[in-house]
C-alpha cells in the first residue's frame, strides 16, 4: 500500500510482524550491533550531504546554511554524542541496599521495548525522523520510520537512503498519506513517537491506547516571547528575528508572539526592521537565505491570517502566490481574540501584543496552554527568574531563541498541550527503554527473612518495624527485606 | 439528628437534608471530582504547593497520619478483607511511611535543577534541567493493597509540588471510608482531596481534565482509563495486574523456594498484583516442591488455615464467585481446595495439572490459589513467558546464577526477582512498574518525583557575549557555517576535535 518503490510489496501488517520477529531474534540487542548501526548513519550523511541539502532545498527552500546547521549537523551531533556515551547509558544502575540485603545485587536495566514507529513532520523532515531513529537504535529497538509525506523529496530519500545504510532487517521506512497511516497505527506498536499537531496526536493516543502502547508526542502550540526590563534591544532584535524567521517561521519552537510594553515595542520595531535589513537585504524575496512556505494550502492560510487580522501590519506584510513566499511581517495592536491569536502561527508572522506590567505578561501566558517553549529578554536576573518560576513550557531559553534544543545534553519535549515525554542525547535513550528493576537475592540470611512469616508474631513485628523503618539521608532499602 | 426548636418545614426540610457525619458522599464520583479539581486547579495557580516547606509539612503530616491512625487502619482493613494486624503494618503502613521519610530526606536535592554539560557555543550560559510540578495530579487507587496503591503515589505527588486527588477504591470499602475521612484532616484542605467513585465512573473522571493520572488495576480499566486520557492529552502511569510466572529450577534450595513462594502467593490471602501467579515446575523438581509447599503452609497456617489468624478473606461476593469459578475449573486440586461461602474464605490452595487454556490462566488470579505447570527445561519455561503479554514481575528460582542470567536476559517484565518474590516491588530505591500490557511508567523513591514531574529544559543566555552567535546569522557564509559547526560540537574523544579554539 505503499507509494515508493522500496519495500513497497508487503501490507503494514506483514511489515510490523517481520520486525517484531526480528527483534524477538534478538540481533538488536549487542552494544556492538547498535554502534554498527549509528556509524552507518554517520556515513549515511556524510556520504549523502549535497543530495539531503538538495531534497530540503526541494521541498522547503531551505537555505544550505540553515540545512547544514539545523538539520544535519543536528543528527550528526547527537549521534557522536550517542557513540561516545552508549556503553555508559546501557550498563545497569545499582542501588544502594540495607544490611539485611547486603548479600543482594539491585539494578535497574535498560531494556529494548520491542517495534516503535516514528512519524516524522514536514518542516525538519530529516531531523525529526532521524533524531528519535537515534535513541530507538541505542536503546536496541528496530523501528519503522513514517516521514512526512508532505515534504516529497526528503521522503523520496530518506525511503532510498535508510535501506541502503541501515539494517533491512531491523529498520523500515514506510511511505504514505494520513488514510494509509491510520491503517498502519492499528497494528500493535511498542512505542509510538510522534511530531506534529494536536488534533492528529489525538488520534494517535486513542489508536495507542487499544494497545497499551506508550506514546512520545512532540507537539507545537504559541510559544511566547517575552521582553522586559533592562534589555541589549539591538542584540535581542537581532536574535528574536533570527529565531522567528529561520526556516521562514516554521519551527515548532519559535517566538510565536511576543508580550512587550508599548514602550519596549516602539524601540524595538526599527530594530527589528534594522536587523530584517542586515540578514536578508532590502528585499527578503531576493535574498537567498530567506525559505519558502511548504505547501499552496499553508501559504493561503498565512495569508488568510494576514488578511483577517485586526491588528496593523508595520513591516513587510507581501506575499507571492507562485513562490509561495511571504515576507518577513510583523503585527501590532493585536488584541486576544484576534486571528492571529488562536492557533500556532507556523510562518513569518510576528504579532506584538502589549502588556503593562510583568505580571501581566505571565497571567496572560498561564492562562493559556503550555507551550512547547518559552522565552524571556531581559537583562535583569530577576525577570528571567520570576518568568522561569512563574510559567510552565517544554523548555525555557533566555535571551535567544530556539538554541536550547540543540544541545542533546537537554531533554527536549512538551508538556500540556505541547506534548509528553522528551528525546536527545541520552533522553532519547530513556525514552525508547523500559527500566525493569532487577533483584537478585541469595539463599542467605533466611534467619533474618523467617521474621516476616506467619504465623506472625508481634515480638517479629516490632523487631522487623525497627529494622526497616528509614532513618537516615539517602536510605534506599527495602521496607519488608 | 436533633428534632428542631422550631417546627417550621423549611428548617424541618433543611435538617433531613443535612449529611450526617460517616455518610458517604452522595453525589457521583465524577460530579464530586469536578468540584474539588476547581479547587485544587486554584489552588495550584496560586502557587500553594511551590516551596519545599509546603510539600515536607504535608509529607510530615502524612507520616503522623499512618501512625497516629495505626489501628484504626488495622482495624478498616482486618473488616474489609480480614488482613492480620502483621500484614497491615508491614506491607501497607511501613511501606508508605518508609517512602515518605525518603522523599523527606531528599526533596531537597530531588528539587535541584539538574547542570547540563555545554558546548563552545553555550559556554558562557548556564544549561540546567528544572524539575517543575505538572498541576493536578489524579490517583485511583486499587483494592488489593488500598494504603500502598493510593498513598506511595501521593508521596510522590506531593514531592514534586503538585496538588492530587484521590480517588481510594471503593471496594475496600472501610478502608476507602477512613482515607476519604482523614485526608481533609491532616493535609491542606484547597490541593489535596479525597472523591469517591465507583470504577465505571473513571473515565468521566478523567475526562475532566488532569495534568497526570495515576491507574493501578486491570488491563481492561487501564485500556479505558488510557482513552479517557488521550482525549485530553493527559500523561499516564498504569500499573496493570496480568499474570507474573515463576519458575521453579530442579537446582535451587528447595525449602527456601517454597517457603518465600507460599509467602508471597497467601499473604493477602493471595490478592496482590505483584505475587507470582503460576509456577513453571522443572519436572524434576516437582515432587520436591508440592512436598515443601505442603510443609510449608502447614508451618505457617497450621493444619486449618481457617482457624488461622494469619490468613484473610476474599474482599467481596463478587471475586469470591470468580476465584471460586477458576479453582474449579481448573487442573486437579493437590492441596487445600476448601471454602466456605460465608466467610468468604478460600483455603491456600495448590493446583496442579493445569493447562494452558484453563480459567485460571486466562485470566487474573485474586485468590489463594497457586497453579504449576511443569516444563522440561528452563528454555521451555523462557518461551512460554514469552508467549504472553509483558507481565509486572517475572520470577525465578534457581542456585544456578548463569540460569538466573538467563531467564533474566530473555524475557522482558516490568520488574524481575530471583529466589524471592515481591521484594523487588518495595524497594524505594527501585522503580516500580509494567511494561507492555502491565502498563507504562513507574514510581517509588525519587522515580515518583520524576513520574510527577515535568522536566524542563532551561538555557539561560546573556546578550552581552556575542562571541559566536554572530557567526550563525544571515546573509549566510560558508566559512562561518564550519566555524559554527565547530563550536556547537561537543568535546568528542573519538573525532579528536581541536581543542584550541
Amino acid at each position: 500500500m505503499a507509494k515508493i518503490g522500496v519495500l513497497v510489496m508487503e501490507s503494514q501488517k506483514q511489515m510490523v510482524e517481520r520486525l517484531r520477529g526480528v527483534f524477538r531474534s534478538g540481533v538488536t540487542i549487542p552494544v556492538h550491533f547498535r554502534l554498527t548501526q549509528l556509524e552507518a548513519m554517520l556515513a549515511l550523511l556524510e556520504d549523502n550531504e549535497a543530495q539531503i541539502l538538495e531534497a530540503l532545498h526541494e521541498d522547503l527552500a531551505k537555505p544550505k546554511f540553515e540545512s547544514v546547521l539545523s538539520e544535519i549537523d543536528m543528527v550528526v551531533n547527537d549521534l557522536c554524542y550517542t557513540i561516545s556515551n552508549l556503553h555508559t547509558w546501557m550498563q545497569p544502575s545499582y542501588v544502594g541496599t540495607n544490611l539485611a540485603t547486603k548479600l543482594d545485587d539491585c539494578f535497574v536495566r535498560r531494556e529494548p521495548l520491542g517495534v516503535v514507529l516514528i512519524i516524522g513532520a514536514w518542516n525538519y523532515p530529516l531531523q525529526l525522523i532521524l533524531l528519535p531513529l537515534i535513541g530507538a537504535i541505542a536503546a536496541g529497538n528496530c523501528a519503522i520510520l513514517k516521514p512526512s509525506e508532505i515534504s516529497q523529496a526528503t521522503e523520496k530519500l530518506l525511503a532510498e537512503l535508510i535501506p541502503k545504510y541501515l539494517s533491512k532487517e531491523c529498520y523500515a521506512v514506510f511511505c504514505g498519506g494520513p488514510e494509509e497511516t491510520k491503517a498502519l497505527l492499528e497494528n500493535r506498536f511498542d512505542h509510538i513517537f510522534y511530531t506534529g499537531s494536536q488534533s492528529v496526536a489525538r488520534c494517535i493516543l486513542q489508536a495507542a491506547a487499544v494497545h497499551l502502547t506508550p506514546v512520545t508526542l512532540e507537539l507545537g502550540g504559541k510559544c511566547p516571547c517575552l521582553l522586559y526590563g533592562r534589555l541589549d534591544m539591538k542584540a535581542a532584535a537581532k536574535r528574536l528575528v533570527w529565531a522567528k524567521f529561520f526556516n521562514i517561521g516554521q519551527s515548532c519552537v519559535a517566538p510565536d508572539y511576543v508580550l512587550c510594553t508599548a514602550e519596549t515595542r516602539d524601540k524595538l520595531l526599527p530594530l527589528i526592521k534594522e536587523a530584517l535589513e542586515t540578514f536578508y537585504g532590502p528585499e527578503a524575496q531576493q535574498s537567498p537565505d530567506m525559505g519558502r512556505i511548504v505547501t499552496d494550502r499553508h501559504w493561503d492560510r498565512l495569508v488568510e491570517l494576514l488578511k483577517k487580522t485586526e491588528g496593523k501590519v508595520v513591516i513587510g506584510g507581501e506575499s507571492v502566490k507562485e513562490e509561495k513566499y511571504i515576507a518577513p511581517t510583523v503585527v501590532v495592536d493585536v488584541k486576544e481574540s484576534d486571528p492571529l491569536m488562536q492557533d500556532e502561527i507556523f510562518g513569518p508572522i510576528l504579532p506584538i501584543l502589549t502588556i503593562k506590567s510583568l505580571d501581566e505578561g505571565i497571567n496572560f501566558i498561564n492562562e493559556r496552554e503550555k507551550p512547547l517553549a518559552l522565552y524571556t529578554f531581559s537583562d535583569e536576573s530577576q525577570v528571567v527568574t520570576t518568568v522561569l518560576e512563574r510559567t510552565s513550557s517544554g523548555g525555557f531559553c533566555s535571551n535567544d531563541g530556539i538554541v536550547h534544543m540543540t544541545l542533546p545534553g537537554l531533554p527536549f519535549g512538551g508538556v500540556g498541550a505541547s506534548g509528553m515525554g522528551s528525546y536527545h542525547g541520552q533522553w532519547g535513550f530513556e525514552t525508547f527503554s523500559h527500566k525493569r528493576g532487577c533483584m537478585l537475592r541469595g539463599w542467605g540470611l533466611e534467619r533474618i527473612n523467617v521474621l516476616r512469616y506467619p504465623p506472625y508474631k508481634e515480638s517479629n513485628l516490632g523487631w522487623l518495624r525497627w529494622a526497616t523503618t528509614a532513618k537516615k539521608k539517602g536510605w534506599a532499602g527495602c521496607s519488608i527485606m | 439528628m436533633s428534632s428542631p426548636q422550631n417546627p417550621s418545614p423549611t428548617r424541618w426540610f433543611k435538617a433531613l437534608r443535612r449529611p450526617r457525619t460517616g455518610d458517604v458522599c452522595l453525589k457521583s464520583g465524577a460530579t464530586a471530582c469536578s468540584e474539588v479539581l476547581k479547587r485544587a486547579r486554584a489552588a495550584f495557580q496560586a502557587g500553594r504547593t511551590v516551596h519545599d516547606s509546603f510539600r515536607l509539612s504535608q509529607l510530615e503530616a502524612l507520616v503522623r497520619m499512618l501512625m497516629e491512625h495505626e489501628c484504626d487502619f488495622v482495624d478498616t482493613l482486618c473488616r474489609d478483607v480480614q488482613k492480620p494486624r502483621f500484614e497491615t503494618v508491614m506491607s501497607e503502613l511501613m511501606i508508605v511511611k518508609n517512602e515518605a521519610l525518603h522523599a523527606i530526606s531528599n526533596l531537597k536535592k530531588w528539587m535541584e535543577p539538574q547542570r547540563i554539560e555545554r558546548n563552545w557555543a553555550t559556554a558562557f550560559d548556564e544549561c540546567l534541567v528544572v524539575n517543575e510540578p505538572l498541576g493536578v495530579v489524579l490517583i485511583i487507587g486499587n483494592w488489593t493493597s488500598p494504603l500502598q496503591l493510593s498513598l506511595v503515589p501521593l508521596v510522590g505527588a506531593i514531592a514534586a509540588g503538585n496538588c492530587v486527588i484521590i480517588n481510594p477504591s471503593e471496594i475496600c470499602t472501610h478502608t476507602a471510608e477512613l482515607l476519604h475521612r482523614l485526608i481533609p484532616a491532616y493535609l491542606d484542605n484547597e490541593c489535596f482531596h479525597s472523591v469517591v467513585g465507583a470504577t465505571h465512573e473513571i473515565p468521566e473522571m478523567v475526562d475532566l481534565k488532569f495534568d497526570h493520572i495515576f491507574f493501578s488495576g486491570s488491563k481492561e480499566d487501564g485500556i479505558k482509563v488510557a482513552q479517557a486520557a488521550a482525549r485530553t492529552l493527559a500523561r499516564v502511569t498504569l500499573v496493570l495486574s496480568g499474570k507474573n510466572p515463576c519458575y521453579v529450577d530442579k537446582q535451587c534450595d528447595i525449602n527456601t523456594t517454597a517457603r518465600r513462594i507460599t509467602w508471597a502467593r497467601f499473604h493477602n490471602a493471595g490478592q496482590s498484583a505483584v505475587a507470582p501467579d503460576y509456577i513453571l515446575c522443572h519436572a524434576e523438581a516437582i515432587e520436591n516442591l508440592l512436598q515443601a509447599l505442603r510443609c510449608a503452609l502447614q508451618q505457617f497456617y497450621g493444619a486449618d488455615p481457617r482457624e488461622s489468624r494469619s490468613f484473610g478473606r476474599i474482599v467481596n461476593e463478587d471475586s469470591f464467585n470468580k476465584a471460586k469459578d477458576q479453582l474449579w475449573r481448573s487442573g486437579k486440586v493437590m492441596m487445600g481446595g476448601q471454602v466456605n461461602e460465608m466467610e468468604r474464605y478460600i483455603a491456600p490452595t495448590v493446583l496442579l495439572e493445569v493447562l494452558e487454556s484453563d480459567p485460571i490462566m486466562q485470566q487474573d488470579v485474586f485468590g489463594p490459589i497457586l497453579p504449576i505447570l511443569t516444563v522440561q527445561d528452563a528454555d521451555e519455561a523462557i518461551a512460554f513467558i514469552n508467549s504472553r503479554e509483558k507481565p509486572l514481575c517475572v520470577y525465578a528460582y534457581s542456585s544456578n546464577n548463569k540460569l538466573i542470567s538467563k531467564i533474566m536476559n530473555e524475557t522482558s517484565s516490568g520488574s524481575f526477582c530471583s529466589n524471592d518474590s515481591v521484594l523487588q516491588s518495595l524497594m524505594v530505591g527501585m522503580p516500580f512498574g509494567g511494561v507492555g500490557a502491565s502498563g507504562m511508567g513507574s514510581y517509588h523513591g525519587h522515580y515518583s518525583f520524576d513520574a510527577f514531574s515535568h522536566k524542563k529544559s532551561c538555557l539561560l543566555r546573556t546578550t552581552r557575549i556575542e562571541c559566536m552567535t554572530y557567526l550563525r546569522y544571515p546573509p549566510y557564509e560558508d566559512r562561518n557555517l564550519s566555524l559554527v559547526t565547530l563550536a556547537s560540537s561537543l568535546n568528542l574523544k573519538s573525532q579528536g576535535w581541536c581543542t584550541i579554539l
